[in-house]
């Protein structure tokens, strides 16, 4: 893509950008998606804009069905907009809620798959499998089948196989939604660490406010049926942060009224 | 994370990093599954099947023990064993067993080669599915044996005449085995196959053949039953001369009412097709539930 220069974004950027604001990973512009299917038409996205710095750790929020595993998959490419456009910085690597790991495929197999895809030369890809592995800490469970590990354990090699599509995004939907709170805790500290150790640009969705405000530089809050960006927070807690940090649990708190009055406008 | 395990370890036992990489969280989560030894298992899967072989000749032996059929036309398991055993020393049923096999393996690799050519045709292409899909289906249905006729009059008393009933028999499963395992991939391992950038034949070669393969080697195991089957009757059908096949033995035994040499032949058959539905399928099918966890004990 190329960075030009950004008349009217919805949010200004903050004030520590002002002097040289870094450049876009993704742009969203006016994107809206209309479902029609035999009983009418849904539209789950309404003239969405949006833009995400590089680098940026932003996370989609949201009551579930308000269009945000679809505002993904349009950035992803899996979804066509039905009007608008989406402008994303090379093509970015995707995680599921389900790890989604190739069950035939050994741990470091599975991890050393995008590499294979993009012909990367043996040898480097041996290298790079190794260090990603280190990354997400299973350097142990290399040759491991999927089915051998935990939910936990199958969701870093999910991310450590992200990482391999060596893209500049990384789009991530609920990822740790299906995960037990504590594993969900630690997994949220790894990710903290990797993302800052790769300089990546991460867009998250999730409709956990918690999660969200413990994670994000930025939360987009989206409303439901049809998804519109209702407000955006910008989360200065420094980092490494903590789930249960009272600056966290306070923003949660702060988003969650705000969540109810959306809630509460238009039902669920 | 790990700093985080170490604090509620016990004392203050810090296990270096490298030496024990499996520590914490990872290691309790680790299902640990000791295999048993090689003579173990081999003893396990190898005594139901001995008893059940060993109560299906008991039962054929009381059947002869009652007198329903005088003894050379229902000769006892004995008799017939201690035949097996006599024929397996001459030429003309290893030179049977040569031909025979030879034929399967032939016809079986062309029905392999024609029902995934098909297979991923019509998994592919809407068109294709459409104009051949239930036609497979029915291809399935028809019992091979009806073939012949046709198959007579086109290639007359030959090789072909057999291969074109063999490939007719087993290639419609295989194909089926491949569309069946293609329409049944989760639809997360295609997306994310996708998002990785597999597209097209690479995506054909990493993600969707790989995740059919249960469903195909099912097919396969499928096709080569009815390829051995369509064999035998072929060979029962066309008789081609200075080729003494399986078949062609089993109609001489009968010719010359000779029911103990007959039933030789059948359970030389018989074992053949168990040997190698549990030897080449068997194992295939069992590495590939191994592999991905579906294989439980």
């Amino acid at each position: 893509m190329v960075a030009v220069a950004v008349p009217a974004l919805p949010t200004a950027p903050p004030a520590r950008w002002s002097a040289a604001p870094p450049p876009l990973a993704v742009r969203i512009s006016n994107v809206t998606k209309v479902f029609t299917g035999g009983a009418g038409s849904i539209t789950a996205l309404d003239d969405i804009s949006l833009a995400v710095q590089q680098g940026e750790f932003v996370c989609i929020l949201g009551a579930s069905g308000c269009g945000k595993s679809t505002l993904l998959n349009v950035v992803a490419g899996l979804d066509r907009p039905t009007r608008g456009e989406v402008e994303c910085l090379g093509s970015p690597s995707f995680m599921f809620q389900e790890a989604a790991l190739f069950p035939w495929l050994s741990v470091e197999r599975n991890v050393e798959l995008p590499l294979k895809l993009r012909r990367v030369p043996g040898s480097e890809r041996r290298a790079r499998v190794a260090e990603l592995l280190d990354l997400v800490q299973l350097t142990a469970f290399a040759r491991r089948q999927p089915h051998e590990l935990s939910g936990g354990m199958r969701q870093r090699v999910a991310l450590a196989r992200a990482l391999a599509h060596d893209a500049e995004v990384v789009l991530m939907d609920e990822p740790f939604g299906a995960l037990d709170a504590m594993t969900r805790d630690i997994l949220h500290d790894e990710l903290e660490r990797i993302w800052q150790a790769t300089g990546r640009t991460v867009m998250f969705v999730t409709h956990n406010v918690r999660e969200a405000a413990r994670l994000s530089d930025r939360i987009v809050l989206l409303t439901t049926r049809p998804g519109r960006v209702a407000e955006e927070f910008e989360v200065d807690i420094p980092r490494p942060r903590r789930i249960e940090d009272p600056d966290v649990a306070a923003l949660a708190a702060r988003i969650t009224a705000r969540l109810r009055e959306e809630v509460a406008r238009h039902g669920i | 994370m790990e700093s985080e395990l170490r604090q509620v370890g016990p004392g203050n036992h810090r296990p270096s990093r490298g030496r024990i990489e499996v520590a914490g969280l990872d290691a309790l989560e680790t299902p640990l599954v000791a295999r048993p030894s090689l003579a173990r298992r081999a003893w396990a899967t190898t005594w139901p099947k001995a008893l059940a072989v060993g109560i299906v000749l008991f039962l054929w032996e009381a059947v002869v023990w009652t007198g329903w059929r005088p003894a050379y036309v229902l000769p006892p398991p004995s008799a017939v064993l201690g035949r097996v055993w006599a024929d397996l020393g001459t030429v003309e049923l290893w030179g049977a067993i040569w031909i025979t096999l030879r034929r399967a393996v032939w016809g079986f690799g062309l029905a392999v080669a024609f029902g995934v050519t098909i297979g991923i045709l019509v998994s592919r292409f809407r068109v294709m599915r459409s104009a051949v899909g239930s036609l497979i289906m029915g291809l399935q249905t028809m019992p091979s044996i009806a073939w012949f006729p046709l198959a007579i009059l086109l290639f007359k008393l030959s090789e072909e005449a057999i291969t074109f009933v063999v490939v007719l028999g087993a290639a419609p499963s295989i194909a089926n085995g491949l569309i069946h395992g293609v329409d049944h991939i989760p639809p997360v391992l295609t997306r994310a196959g996708r998002v990785l950038g597999a597209r097209g034949l690479a995506a054909y070669r990493h993600v969707i053949l790989p995740a059919a393969m249960p469903s195909f080697v099912a097919g396969l195991k499928q096709g080569w039953a009815f390829a051995w089957r369509s064999l035998m009757a072929g060979e029962l059908i066309v008789v081609i001369a200075n080729k003494a096949s399986l078949g062609q033995l089993l109609q001489v035994n009968r010719e010359l009412a000779d029911s103990e040499g007959l039933l030789a032949i059948m359970v030389v058959i018989l074992v053949i097709g168990i040997l190698l539905d549990a030897l080449v399928f068997g194992t295939l099918e069992r590495r590939i539930r191994s592999k991905r966890g579906l294989l439980t004990a």
